[in-house]
C-alpha cells in the first residue's frame, strides 16, 4: 500500500468538508462538514503513526475526544441560536454587520 | 548442507516478516475510497438533512475501515463507538430539536456554490501537488509497529496504552478536564431559563 493513497483520500475528504462549510447555511450541516474535516486529519495522523511511532494513534484518540466535545458544545450553541432567532440559518446571523 | 538449509528456512521467515496482504487490502481500500468519496459528496450536497446525517455514517464507518487497514485496531473501535454511536445520535437530536425541515428542502445551501467549488478545487490541487511532490510512490512500511506487535497478541493496543498512560499522561488528564468543561458548558448553554 502506498503512503499517498491514504493521504490523497484524506485530502479529498478535507476538501469536501471545506466546501460544505462554505456552501451550507444550516448550522447542523455546517457541523457535519466540520466532522468531515476532522476525520480527514485523523486519517493523516494514523497513516503517519505507521511511519513514525505510536504517538500518532494517541493524538488521533485525543482528536476524537475533542471532536466529540466540540459537537456537544456546537450543537448547544446551534440550539441557542434556534431559540433566539427561530431559525438556524447561519447567513441570517448578521447583527455584527455595521 | 541439509542442516544449513534447515537453519536458513527457520531463520529467514523471522528476518523478513511476510506481509503479503497488499492486494486484498488495496482492493478493499479502492472500494471503500470510492464509497466514502461518494458519501462525503452526498453529505454536502443532499437536500434532505436526515439523509446528510445518514451519509455521514457511511463516511465515518469508512474512516474506521481505513484505521483497520492501517492496523490501528484500538482507534478503529473507538471511532466506531464514539462517532457511529454517539456523534451521529447527537446530530440527529440536533436536527430534531432545531425543527429542521425533515423532507426535501431547497433552503439548505446559500448562493456561494461557485466560490465553494473554486476554493475546493484550488485546495485539492495544492494539497495533492504537495503530497505527490513530497511522498511520491513511497510504500507504507508499518516500521513503527515492528517490535510492538508480536503474533497473536494485541501488542499495538498495549503500546498505545503505554503511550497514553506514560508519556502522554498529562495531556490525557487535561483531556478529561476539557470533557468536563464541555459537558458543563453544553448544559449551561442549552438550559432553559
Amino acid at each position: 500500500m502506498l503512503l499517498n493513497q491514504f493521504l490523497l483520500l484524506s485530502a479529498i475528504l478535507f476538501t469536501i468538508g471545506v466546501y460544505g462549510v462554505i456552501v451550507r447555511k444550516n448550522g447542523v450541516l455546517v457541523l457535519m462538514s466540520i466532522e468531515l474535516v476532522l476525520n480527514a486529519v485523523n486519517i493523516n495522523l494514523i497513516v503517519f503513526s505507521t511511519y513514525w511511532g505510536i504517538a500518532g494513534q494517541v493524538f488521533a484518540l485525543f482528536t476524537i475526544a475533542i471532536a466529540a466535545a466540540e459537537v456537544g458544545v456546537g450543537l448547544a450553541i446551534v440550539l441557542l441560536i434556534y431559540r433566539n432567532q427561530r431559525s438556524v440559518d447561519i447567513d441570517e446571523l448578521d447583527e455584527m454587520k455595521g | 548442507m541439509n542442516s544449513a538449509a534447515l537453519i536458513i528456512a527457520e531463520v529467514v521467515p523471522l528476518v523478513t516478516p511476510e506481509t503479503t496482504f497488499d492486494v486484498p487490502a488495496n482492493v478493499v481500500f479502492a472500494v471503500q475510497a470510492v464509497v466514502m468519496i461518494f458519501a462525503a459528496i452526498r453529505v454536502v450536497t443532499t437536500k434532505n438533512i436526515v439523509h446528510a446525517a445518514l451519509w455521514l455514517v457511511v463516511v465515518l464507518g469508512g474512516v474506521g475501515l481505513n484505521y483497520i487497514l492501517l492496523q490501528a485496531e484500538f482507534v478503529a473501535v473507538t471511532q466506531f463507538l464514539v462517532y457511529l454511536g454517539a456523534v451521529i445520535v447527537l446530530f440527529l437530536f440536533g436536527v430534531m430539536l432545531t425543527r429542521a425541515p425533515l423532507g426535501v428542502s431547497d433552503d439548505l445551501d446559500n448562493n456561494q456554490k461557485k466560490i465553494g467549488i473554486g476554493v475546493g478545487v484550488a485546495l485539492l490541487a495544492v494539497l495533492s501537488y504537495a503530497l505527490i511532490e513530497s511522498f511520491g510512490r513511497s510504500e507504507l512500511t508499518f516500521a513503527a509497529y515492528e517490535g510492538v506487535a508480536g503474533p497473536n497478541t494485541n501488542g499495538r493496543t498495549q503500546a498505545v496504552s503505554d503511550a497514553i498512560f506514560g508519556q502522554y499522561l498529562i495531556p490525557f488528564e487535561m483531556l478529561s478536564l476539557l470533557l468536563l468543561a464541555a459537558l458543563i458548558g453544553a448544559i449551561v448553554l442549552a438550559r432553559r431559563d
